[in-house]
């Protein structure tokens, strides 16, 4: 229905630049159209401009710069080409904020994506009332705010009168006497993944639901009587069937998972801010806010930025050739 | 279509069997069916539990006094339970600031971005033009651009222009935050009105502005409506660049204040009723707000994004 409209303005415009053909008052109706597309996208373009574009811009020019105690004073910051970069290269601890980040980001969003696919399966295999139970389970998850989900977390995992640990306790694991989650890096980012997975399940398991209500009941009540056993028809009908939405969910998950920071953030109030607890979003905020180096702050965003935009390649081009259709 | 014609070689030896056994194994089978379906039921029921659990549990802790959530055994049911919590958060005041502020903020970001995306929606999708490849381009990745990458530069801006501590230097980066994907999904509903509804009415006399008002921008009420609770719920929730550019206390956002909330408590003992209390407020009008909402919501959501 897109395209209906579509050849004629395309048509038109070669029309308008050749010798008028027709009756000469069409031509500047035509000309005003063909302004009138750029009028209505200016807006939305001015504050992208605005908002992001020059904020992107800055970032750039300003990873190039170095910035110290003279600027402070008003001193303008000269140009250092490359060397923030070669800094974050040379850092250690920005190398273990790096590989920290990427593991989280892609640990989390795999098991994301494999809870939610599961869950999806478990929706089409149960009764109705479980079904709809579940749904609505998952949909008051989905709608917590984060800074609201965070906080209810932080209590479930307080070290002396949290829920879990009196769960644990309970179940007779003694070591979880006021075991102090926070404290470690390892369990620190073990709650944080468990918190964002816990948020993300239901919009992966509510999309990957509606891919299923998408493949045919009558192929596999066929591929059922050819003899294929329930594993089978997972592996070669379903799972096929369902690719593009899965490979869509698991890249908006590793993009989103690679800058969380609201629960880093929220997580570290409640712990410890130490570099061992950060990841690049927190990591970039402390060096932005904390020390002034805008230049590194600026170098690292820019990784970002670059990291994010390598990894949705893919799914931009997947939409871009939908919206061409 | 292609699995029945291409399973019957694949399954050779199998056509021998079903006349005998099918017919005969079908209500076992069925039976079987049922206690495997009975079975995930549970499952589901017991995911579902745990799942909501955090929920249950904000709410449950806002109805209890310090004194019955200082003990070690943790009180499952809130049995007796009173909105002594509900009562000492409100007393304190500034939530109603934050909340003023926050609704300023959201309403007026919503309205300036359901503007400017329904204009652009309209452009991309019942026009072409030079540059309509590269708007749609810049759109999809301005999507992924991080807002964390971005938080210093965007400071700096309003720094200079002036709108650090206002409402209309953060309703602009939420509009810009925002501006994309509502594009993206209004162009899903425009284009999925004919156009030649609107040519129709033209032809029948009217100008091209009185027939779009009058054809084509009811249809468009549940786009609009979808994206604007999208908008919403995302300005709403934003913490990021609140954080950043509203840092002086009358001027927090709910999620602010609920983290300053938490914050404050830090240094004495945590009273954790209160600040349940607190999380409850700011959580349950958007949990009631996204129930409503949420069936269109996510089919705006499948049809805009995820179906391809």
């Amino acid at each position: 229905m897109a395209t209906a409209p579509a050849p004629a303005p395309r048509a038109a415009a070669p029309g308008a630049a050749a010798p008028p053909a027709g009756p000469v008052t069409p031509v500047r109706p035509r000309r005003r159209r063909a302004l009138l597309p750029y009028l209505l996208l200016a807006p939305a373009i001015g504050i992208l401009l605005l908002g992001t574009g020059y904020p992107v811009l800055w970032q750039l020019l300003t990873s190039l710069r170095t910035y110290g105690v003279a600027q402070q004073f008003g001193q303008p910051a000269p140009f250092v080409g490359l060397a923030n970069y070669a800094a974050i290269v040379a850092d250690a601890d920005l190398w273990g904020v790096i590989v920290r980040s990427v593991v989280f980001c892609i640990v989390t969003a795999l098991v994301t994506v494999a809870l939610g696919l599961g869950l999806a399966l478990l929706m089409r295999a149960v009764w109705n009332w479980a079904r709809v139970t579940l749904q609505v389970a998952l949909l008051l998850a989905w709608a917590m705010p984060v800074i609201a989900a965070m906080t209810v977390w932080i209590w479930l995992f307080d070290r002396r009168r949290g829920v879990v640990n009196w769960l644990l306790e309970t179940a007779g694991l003694e070591q979880f006497h006021r075991f102090d989650w926070l404290s470690q890096p390892l369990t620190f980012f073990a709650v944080a993944s468990v918190i964002v997975v816990w948020m993300s399940v239901p919009f992966v398991a509510l999309s990957v639901y509606a891919g299923l209500t998408q493949v045919s009941t009558e192929v596999l009540e066929a591929s059922a009587i050819d003899g294929a056993s329930p594993r089978q028809r997972l592996r070669y009908i379903i799972l096929p069937m369902i690719r593009p939405v899965i490979m869509i969910v698991l890249l908006l998950q590793l993009v989103w998972d690679l800058r969380v920071f609201t629960q880093v953030r929220m997580l570290q109030d409640a712990g410890s801010a130490t570099s061992a607890f950060d990841l690049l979003g927190t990591a970039i905020y402390k060096l932005g806010t904390g020390t002034s180096n805008f230049g590194t702050a600026a170098a690292l965003s820019v990784f970002i930025l670059a990291l994010t935009l390598v990894m949705s390649a893919y799914y931009v081009r997947a939409l871009l050739k939908e919206d061409q259709e | 279509m292609s699995a029945p014609t291409t399973t019957p070689p694949a399954t050779g030896g199998a056509p021998a069997r079903p006349p005998a056994t099918a017919r005969g194994a079908a209500p076992t089978r069925r039976r079987r069916g049922r206690g495997r379906t009975a079975a995930l039921s549970v499952l589901a029921l017991v995911v579902a539990l745990a799942w909501v659990f955090p929920v249950y549990w904000m709410w449950s802790s806002s109805l209890l006094p310090n004194s019955r959530l200082q003990s070690f055994t943790p009180t499952f049911f809130p049995t007796g339970g009173s909105l002594e919590n509900y009562q000492a958060v409100l007393g304190r005041g500034n939530f109603v600031q934050a909340l003023t502020m926050s609704l300023t903020i959201t309403l007026l970001s919503v309205v300036v971005c359901l503007l400017f995306a329904f204009l652009a929606a309209l452009a991309i999708s019942r026009y072409r033009f030079r540059g309509r490849t590269s708007f749609v381009l810049a759109v999809l990745i301005i999507q992924m651009l991080p807002a964390e990458g971005l938080f210093i530069a965007q400071y700096k801006l309003m720094q200079g222009i002036g709108g650090l501590e206002s409402v209309w230097g953060t309703s602009i980066l939420y509009v810009a935050a925002v501006v994309p994907f509502t594009v993206w999904m209004l162009r899903g509903f425009v284009s999925a009105i004919p156009a030649d509804l609107e040519e129709a009415a033209m032809v029948d006399g009217l100008s091209r502005p009185r027939a779009f008002f009058r054809i084509t921008f009811p249809l468009l009420a549940p786009g609009l409506v979808a994206s604007g609770v999208y908008a919403f719920l995302q300005c709403w929730n934003e913490f990021t660049i609140a954080l950043v550019i509203l840092q002086r206390e009358e001027n927090r956002t709910l999620p602010l204040w609920l983290r300053s909330f938490v914050q404050a408590s830090v240094t004495r003992e945590i009273d954790w009723g209160q600040v349940m209390a607190a999380s409850s407020l700011v959580a349950v009008p958007v949990i009631v707000f996204f129930l409503l909402v949420q069936n269109r919501m996510t089919s705006g959501l499948v049809s805009g994004a995820v179906k391809g």
